[in-house]
C-alpha cells in the first residue's frame, strides 16, 4: 500500500507511473480491447443489419406507405391528396388524371396503379386501365371526356378511393390488418361484418399458441424429468429418441401425420378395429384445429424438453433429499423445492414454443384446413398470392409487436435474468 | 430395280423441315445409270419419318420405272426426264394432302448450343406432358439445354426477381388472369405475335389461335384446362350428373373436396343453384348474387376439405377422404389413365380457363426463351401435349392432330377434352376481368367465410 500512497496525485487521485491518473489510463486499456471485441464481432453485426434488421425494417416501413399510385401519377397525386373528399371533382383532377393516364400507360405502369386503386374499391382495377386505353384520345373538357368513357368516374366513390391511393404515408394498411377502413375524410370506420377476419385471426394465433406451449409443457415435463433421473447411458439412448423427431424434416412429420390422422389413416382404422368407433363415424382428426394442434405439438415438443431437461440436470438430488430428511412429504419437496428450480427452464422452453408457434405456417398450411389456420398463413397469403405486400407487413408488424408484448410481460413476470436454455 | 435412293434426311423427331435433296436413278441407258437428281427446298413439315420415306421410295420407284420404259422405247431423254420429275412432284403432292403428314408446323429450329432456358411450370403430370411434347424435341431440335422448375402458380416469385432485377426465370406457365395483370404490371416482355409459326394447314397464327386468346399483347396461350367435379365411381352407387347434385347433401352425402379460393367454386355455386352459363357473372356483380353463391357453399361447407395444389384432389378421391372433389380436369384424367383409377368426371358446369407461357421482364435468356415459346406453340407441339394431358390445345389446327394417349394407344384423347362437344354443353369460360376486379374483395370475404 506503501506504493500507491506515494503514486497519490494532489487530488487524491491514483497515479500511474507516467503521471496520468490510473483512472484514465485503466479506460484507455480497456478501449482497446473493446475495440478489439468491436473488430471481432463487427463481420457478423454487419451480416445481421444487412441480411436481418434492415430487410425488417424496410418491410416493415412498407407497411405505413405505399407510393405506386404517388411516384406513377406525378401530377394528379398532390392534387387528389389536396381535394377535400366530399366537394365536386374538378376539370384540373380530371386533367391531371388523363394526362398521367397517357403516360402511365406508355410507361407500363397503369396496371399497378389501377391495382392500389382496386384494393381501395373493387370494380376500380378495370375502370383504371379501360380509361387509360382511351385516355390519349380524350380531350377537354376532361371530365365529361372521363364519365363519357366510363359512368363510373361519376361517382364521387371512384374519386375517394383514388385519394386514399394517392396518399403515400398512410394508416389504412394497418386499420385494414385490424378490420377498419380508413376512409378519405381520414376516419376510422370497422369493416363489413362479412369482411372482418384479422382481428378474429390474431386471437385464435394467440390461443393456439398458448394451447401448443401448454400440451408441450404437459408432455415433456415428465419425460425432461425421466431423462434427468435416469442414469446417463439409458437417457442418452432415450435423448436421441428425443431428437431423433428433431432432425427430421418438418414437411416429412408433417405428412406423417396426414397419413396417420386421416379419416382413413392408421389411427382411425385402429380405432374402427378396436370397435372404438363405427366405420361410418371416423373420427375427424385433420384439416381441422385438431389436426393443426397434435401437429404443432409434437414438432414443437423438443424444443421443450431440451431446456426444462438441462436446468434439470443442473440441480443438485441433494436439495430434494435434504427436503425430505427436513420432513417434507415427496410432493412437498417436488413442489416446494424441485418446482421452483425448473422454473427457469419451463420459462425458456414455454417462450420458445410460444414464439415459434405464434409464426407457424407450413404445418397449420398443411393439415389445418379451413379453421385451423393461423395469421401466419394470412401473412404468406398476401405475400405470395394477392401481393398485396403492404398489408402482409402491416400483419407482420402487429405480429412483431405482440411478440415484443408477450416478451415484456414475461420479462416482468418471470424475469428474463431467469430463463435458462441450458 | 437395281437403282438406289440417295435421300438425306434431317434425322429428327417431331416436327422436321422438309428439306429434302437426293438424286433417283431415271433410266438406264447401255448399263450406264442416269440419275435424275432434285432437290426440294420448300419447307413441309413433316412429323412421321417412315411415311415419308416410303412416300419418298415409292416415288423414286415410280420414276425410276417410268424411266426405265422410255429409255426402253428409246424416247427423248429430256421427255423422260419430265415426266419422272412430275412423277415425284404428284408422290409430294400426295404427301402434302396426306392425313398423316398434316401435322407440324413450319417451325424451324435454330442452333442454340451452349444457350439454356429456364422453364417454370405447375408441376406433376401436367410439367411431365409438356417435358415430352416440348422440352424433348426443343433440346433434340437445337441443343439447348432446358432447365425445368415446379412452382404453384402466382407472381409473388415473378413479381420479387423482376424488381430485385435478378430474373433467373426464363419463360412461365401461368393462368390468364396472371397473365394480363403480368403484362399490365410491367412484370413481362412484349412479344410479337406475328413471329409466331404459322399453323401446320398455313393458317398465320392469328387466325390459327382460338379467337380472343391471343389478346393479352405479353402472353401466348399453351392449353385450354377446366375446373370439374369428379368422383370415385367405386366407392359410391350413387351417380352425380349434373353441378347441382355436388351442392346436394340429401341426395349425394359425404365429404366434399374443393379449391381453397373462391374463383371457380363460386360460379359452380351459382350453376347449381340454376343460373346459366351466360349469366353467371352479370349475377355474381351484384352483391345479391355474392349472398346468392355463398348461401349455396353454406349448404355444404361443414363437409368441404379444401385444397390447394393440383395433385391433391385425386389423392383425396383415392384416399377416400372425400366422396366428389372438384379439380383440374387433366390430373383426373392422369389418375384415371396412368395410375388405372376409377374417377368419373362430371363436366356438367366446368369452369374452364388458358394457361399462357409469360416470359418475366428482363429474362437472361430472352432469345432462346422466345424460341422455346414459337416451338412449344406450334401446331405439332401442342398437338403432342394434348396426348400426354387432356388439357386442350389452343391453336385449331392442332385439334386434328390429337391422337391416342402416348402410353395408351387405344385411349382416344380427343373425347377428354374440356372442349370436346360432349363435355362443353354447360360450361363457362372464367372471366379474368371479374376477377381482376373483384378478386380482393372476393377472396377477403371468403377467407372470412371460411374463418367463421
Amino acid at each position: 500500500m506503501t506504493d500507491a500512497t506515494a503514486n497519490q496525485g494532489p487530488d487524491g487521485l491514483l497515479l500511474a507511473t507516467d503521471g496520468t491518473p490510473l483512472k484514465a489510463k485503466l479506460r484507455q486499456s480497456m478501449k482497446a480491447s473493446r475495440r478489439r471485441a468491436f473488430g471481432l464481432v463487427l463481420p457478423l453485426l454487419l451480416f445481421v443489419l444487412a441480411s436481418f434488421v434492415i430487410p425488417i425494417i424496410m418491410l416493415l416501413w412498407t407497411g405505413v406507405s405505399n407510393d405506386t399510385y404517388a411516384a406513377n401519377m406525378p401530377r394528379s397525386a398532390p392534387l387528389m391528396r389536396a381535394w377535400d373528399g366530399s366537394s365536386q371533382p374538378t376539370e384540373a383532377m380530371a386533367e391531371a388524371m388523363v394526362l398521367d393516364m397517357i403516360d402511365a400507360r406508355k410507361a407500363k405502369t397503369i396496371g399497378k396503379v389501377a391495382s392500389r386503386v382496386n384494393r381501395e374499391q373493387s370494380g376500380t382495377r378495370s375502370l383504371y386501365t379501360k380509361s387509360a386505353r382511351r385516355a390519349a384520345k380524350m380531350e377537354p373538357p376532361f371530365l365529361d371526356a372521363l364519365v363519357k368513357a366510363d359512368k363510373d368516374w361519376a361517382d364521387i366513390e371512384t374519386w375517394r378511393a383514388t385519394k386514399i391511393a394517392a396518399t403515400s404515408l398512410t394508416p389504412a394498411y394497418y386499420a385494414a390488418a385490424l378490420d377498419y377502413k380508413y376512409t378519405a375524410d381520414g376516419e376510422f370506420v370497422e369493416q363489413d361484418e362479412v369482411r372482418q377476419i384479422h382481428v378474429q385471426l390474431f386471437w385464435k394465433t394467440i390461443w393456439v399458441s398458448g394451447a401448443v406451449m401448454l400440451f408441450c409443457l404437459l408432455l415433456g415435463y415428465p419425460v425432461a424429468y425421466l431423462l434427468s433421473h435416469l442414469p446417463a447411458k439409458k437417457a442418452n439412448l432415450l435423448m436421441i429418441l428425443v431428437l431423433l423427431p428433431f432432425w427430421t424434416s418438418l414437411l416429412v412429420r408433417t405428412t406423417a401425420w396426414i397419413a396417420m390422422l386421416q379419416s382413413q389413416g392408421v389411427l382411425n382404422d385402429i380405432f374402427v378395429w378396436l370397435g372404438i368407433t363405427g366405420d361410418e363415424q371416423r373420427f375427424s382428426l385433420i384439416y381441422n384445429m385438431t389436426g393443426t394442434l397434435i401437429a404443432m405439438t409434437h414438432i414443437l415438443l423438443p424444443f421443450m424438453i431440451l431446456p426444462i431437461y438441462s436446468v434439470m440436470r443442473a440441480i443438485p438430488p441433494s436439495h430434494v433429499r435434504a427436503a425430505k430428511s427436513l420432513g417434507a412429504t415427496n410432493w412437498t419437496a417436488f413442489w416446494r423445492v424441485y418446482f421452483p428450480a425448473t422454473i427457469p427452464g419451463i420459462g425458456a422452453g414455454g417462450l420458445l414454443v410460444f414464439i415459434l408457434s405464434i409464426g407457424y405456417y407450413i404445418t397449420p398450411a398443411l393439415v389445418g384446413g379451413q379453421d385451423g389456420q393461423l395469421i401466419s398463413n394470412f401473412i404468406a397469403y398476401h405475400m405470395q398470392r394477392s401481393l398485396n405486400w403492404s398489408l402482409a407487413a402491416a400483419l407482420g408488424g402487429i405480429l412483431l409487436a405482440i411478440v415484443l408484448v408477450l416478451y415484456w410481460l414475461y420479462d416482468r413476470i418471470v424475469g428474463i435474468d431467469n430463463m435458462k436454455l441450458g | 430395280m437395281r437403282g438406289r435412293t440417295g435421300l438425306t434426311l434431317p434425322e429428327r423427331r417431331g416436327a422436321i423441315p422438309f428439306n429434302v435433296q437426293g438424286e433417283l436413278p431415271a433410266w438406264y441407258d447401255g448399263g450406264k445409270r442416269i440419275f435424275l437428281h432434285f432437290k426440294i427446298e420448300k419447307e413441309k413439315p413433316g412429323e412421321d419419318l417412315m411415311t415419308l420415306k416410303t412416300l419418298i421410295g415409292a416415288a423414286s420407284a415410280l420414276a425410276m420405272m417410268t424411266g426405265t420404259a422410255f429409255a426402253d422405247a428409246k424416247m427423248d431423254a429430256k421427255k423422260a426426264l419430265e415426266q419422272a420429275k412430275a412423277a415425284v412432284e404428284q408422290a409430294m403432292a400426295a404427301l402434302e394432302a396426306s392425313d398423316t403428314m398434316s401435322g407440324g408446323a413450319s417451325y424451324e429450329f435454330p442452333n442454340l448450343d451452349g444457350d439454356q432456358v429456364t422453364v417454370v411450370s405447375w408441376g406433376g403430370a401436367y410439367t411431365k406432358s409438356q417435358v415430352e411434347a416440348y422440352h424433348k424435341p426443343f433440346i433434340a431440335g437445337t441443343g439447348a439445354k432446358v432447365v425445368s422448375e415446379d412452382y404453384n402458380g402466382g407472381l409473388a416469385e415473378i413479381k420479387a426477381q423482376v424488381e430485385a432485377g435478378n430474373v433467373t426465370w426464363d419463360i412461365v406457365d401461368v393462368e390468364l388472369s396472371d397473365a394480363v395483370r403480368a403484362c399490365d404490371e410491367g412484370l413481362a416482355e412484349e412479344i410479337d405475335m406475328s413471329s409466331l409459326p404459322d399453323g401446320a394447314d398455313g393458317t398465320p397464327a392469328a387466325d390459327d389461335f382460338i379467337a380472343g386468346t391471343l389478346d393479352v399483347p405479353c402472353a401466348v396461350p399453351t392449353i385450354v384446362w377446366s375446373t370439374i367435379f369428379a368422383y370415385d365411381s367405386e366407392k359410391t352407387d350413387r351417380t352425380p350428373t349434373t353441378i347441382a347434385n355436388f351442392f346436394d347433401l340429401e341426395k349425394f352425402p359425404g365429404k366434399r373436396g374443393m379449391r381453397k379460393s373462391p374463383k371457380a367454386n363460386l360460379e359452380m355455386a351459382l350453376m347449381a343453384d340454376g343460373v346459366g352459363a351466360g349469366e353467371v357473372y352479370d349475377v355474381l356483380s351484384t352483391d345479391e348474387g355474392v349472398d346468392r353463391a355463398f348461401a349455396m357453399l353454406d349448404k355444404i361447407k361443414d363437409d368441404v376439405v379444401w385444397w390447394e395444389a393440383g395433385a391433391q384432389p385425386p389423392q383425396l378421391l383415392a384416399d377416400g377422404e372425400v366422396e366428389m372433389t372438384t379439380a383440374y380436369n387433366g390430373r383426373i384424367f392422369n389418375a384415371v389413365a396412368a395410375e388405372d383409377k376409377p374417377f368419373e368426371i362430371v363436366w356438367d358446369g366446368q369452369v374452364w380457363d388458358l394457361d399462357l407461357w409469360i416470359i418475366p421482364k428482363g429474362a437472361k435468356n430472352k432469345d432462346a426463351a422466345m424460341e422455346f415459346l414459337k416451338y412449344s406453340t406450334s401446331t405439332q407441339a401442342l398437338a403432342d401435349q394434348a396426348s400426354w394431358i387432356s388439357y386442350g390445345p389452343t391453336r385449331q389446327s392442332s385439334a386434328p392432330l390429337v391422337a391416342n394417349y402416348a402410353t395408351k394407344p387405344d385411349l382416344k384423347m380427343g373425347p377428354q377434352m374440356p372442349t370436346a362437344p360432349q363435355n362443353f354443353g354447360n360450361a363457362l369460360q372464367n372471366d379474368f376481368e371479374f376477377w381482376a376486379d373483384n378478386q380482393d374483395e372476393l377472396n377477403e370475404r371468403f377467407n372470412a367465410w371460411l374463418a367463421n
